[in-house]
């Protein structure tokens, strides 16, 4: 389980965090929602240690992770994994060398070992016969998967998420949100996902924590969310046409 | 002003001290290095052979038309074409072409990854991405200028011979004479400490830049200029700091 606990953290004079105590559970999707510029991507670099918070805890497990510094961080690195928006890629290394890259770093594995494991993470996402391409090759979708394969190849306890299906069309994103959901419960990560697609909330929303003017504003989980009567998340959630017929 | 000047000089500072923290493995950062020696070496070695030869046959020129007296002897030429190249063009004049080339291509690398969140997910694998991206560019470029400057010296001379030979304002045996006049080994020591101290400034600076990019497209293009300019600078202040220590 990962906690934020009373996490504040401003950029000048902006406070974007404003004290956001969430709990993220282990074994669940756990989706932070809410609308741009609400604070999800700050707080998710804030939960991984991209930014140094300014007040408050984050927890991983037992490990106070905020207090630690840069070196002890990198222990608890290795157990995480992260699909950045973009994907975030190397652009100078092949699909497989992007896969293997924190295998080589880390394990005393042979290449051929590092191999057989990049593979298997990459049969794992449904990418076969694209070892050898370039991410510049690759479509959107084909990086995002790379991106959780590089991803998931040391086996990690914690994995984050930040927009994985951003720039995506419904059923690849769709394909994205169902490999992450699956993923997670098979490998009994915890797994903290950004998102303010509704799509993704109905289908993989196990634990959703609403972020609004910088503050926890709601948690539930995705069928709590269609009852809510909470003003600011229904404004949120039931923003289109689509979810207001859905509702 | 001098407030940020100190404040990113702290800043330049830090960042060195992530530079030279223990690598995570020690096997992946060799093959890094032999990659950026490519890169930043070899890569140049057309551009730095090109501007010498060039530069050497100018020298020369230049020295033979204002040379023009019975009472200073032809050889003169080929020593003072010699000394010129050693003690300030090659590593000099070829350390500022080596800032525009290589320092660019430093920022922008840097710039791009960061900007891509590339830099991010090296610290998120649990990487120290300063010392993963900056520690081998220095070292390659510490071991591969001094390479460069000398094999510009030897081509800036070979430069200033041919011109010399084909204008026939030097004779070939009076040029050979002047090369080889009143020669101190200690001079090219001089020009080695001096373009290991260049490489340096070079990498760190333009790595500095690109490292610490914040936004889009425009901003990487803003590092590469601030990169070139900045590293320029410092060559010329520590050209003259280095040669009071060494020469003087």
């Amino acid at each position: 389980m990962i906690e934020a606990k009373n996490v504040y953290k401003a950029f000048g004079d902006h406070q974007v965090l404003k004290g956001v105590s969430a709990s993220f559970d282990t074994g669940k999707c756990n989706l932070i929602i809410g609308q741009s510029g609400s604070g999800k991507t700050v707080l998710m670099k804030c939960l991984v240690g991209l930014f140094e918070i300014d007040k408050g805890q984050v927890w991983y497990d037992d490990r106070a992770f905020s207090k630690m510094s840069f070196d002890e961080m990198k222990v608890i690195r290795q157990e995480i994994g992260m699909l950045f928006q973009g994907g975030a890629l190397f652009d100078s290394m092949t699909v497989e060398e992007n896969v293997m890259f924190p295998l080589a770093m880390f394990t005393n594995q042979t290449n051929e070992e590092n191999l057989e494991r990049a593979n298997e993470c990459l049969s794992r996402v449904n990418l076969e016969n694209v070892n050898k391409l370039l991410p510049s090759e690759l479509s959107g979708g084909m990086k995002k998967r790379v991106a959780i394969a590089r991803a998931i190849a040391m086996n990690p306890k914690y994995l984050f998420c930040d927009e994985p299906n951003s720039g995506l069309d419904p059923y690849t994103a769709n394909v994205i949100d169902n490999l992450i959901s699956e993923i997670t419960h098979e490998f009994n990560m915890t797994t903290v996902i950004n998102t303010h697609d509704m799509n993704s909330v109905i289908e993989i929303g196990d634990k959703i924590n609403y972020i609004h003017e910088g503050k926890l504003w709601w948690e539930g989980d995705k069928d709590s969310i269609l009852k809510s009567d909470n003003k600011e998340l229904n404004d949120f959630v039931f923003a289109t046409e689509l979810t207001r017929r859905l509702k | 002003m001098v407030k940020n000047f100190f404040f990113q000089l702290g800043k330049y500072a830090l960042m060195l001290r992530q530079v030279f923290k223990k690598p995570e493995n020690p096997a992946i950062y060799l093959r890094q290095i032999m990659v950026e020696i490519q890169n930043i070496g070899v890569d140049s070695v057309g551009i730095v052979a090109f501007i010498s030869i060039f530069m050497g046959a100018v020298l020369a020129i230049q020295m033979a038309f204002n040379i023009d007296t019975p009472l200073i002897p032809v050889y003169t030429i080929g020593y003072v074409t010699r000394q010129s190249v050693i003690l300030e063009f090659s590593p000099t004049i070829i350390s500022l072409i080596l800032a525009g080339k290589v320092g660019s291509r430093v920022a922008s690398e840097l710039g791009t990854m960061r900007v891509t969140e590339q830099i991010d997910a090296i610290e998120i694998i649990g990487i120290n991405p300063a010392t993963y991206l900056i520690f081998p560019k220095i070292i390659a470029a510490i071991i591969f200028n001094p390479i460069l400057i000398l094999m510009s010296m030897f081509v800036a001379v070979l430069g200033g011979w041919l011109a010399g030979i084909l204008t026939g304002l030097v004779p070939s045996s009076e040029y050979v004479y002047g090369i080889k006049a009143f020669f101190e080994a200690y001079d090219i020591f001089y020009a080695i400490i001096k373009t290991i101290v260049f490489a340096f400034l070079i990498v760190t600076i333009s790595a500095f830049h690109g490292f610490y990019t914040k936004g889009g497209a425009l901003e990487v293009g803003d590092s590469s200029t601030k990169a070139v300019v900045q590293s320029s600078i410092a060559i010329i202040v520590f050209n003259l700091v280095l040669t009071q220590l060494l020469l003087s």
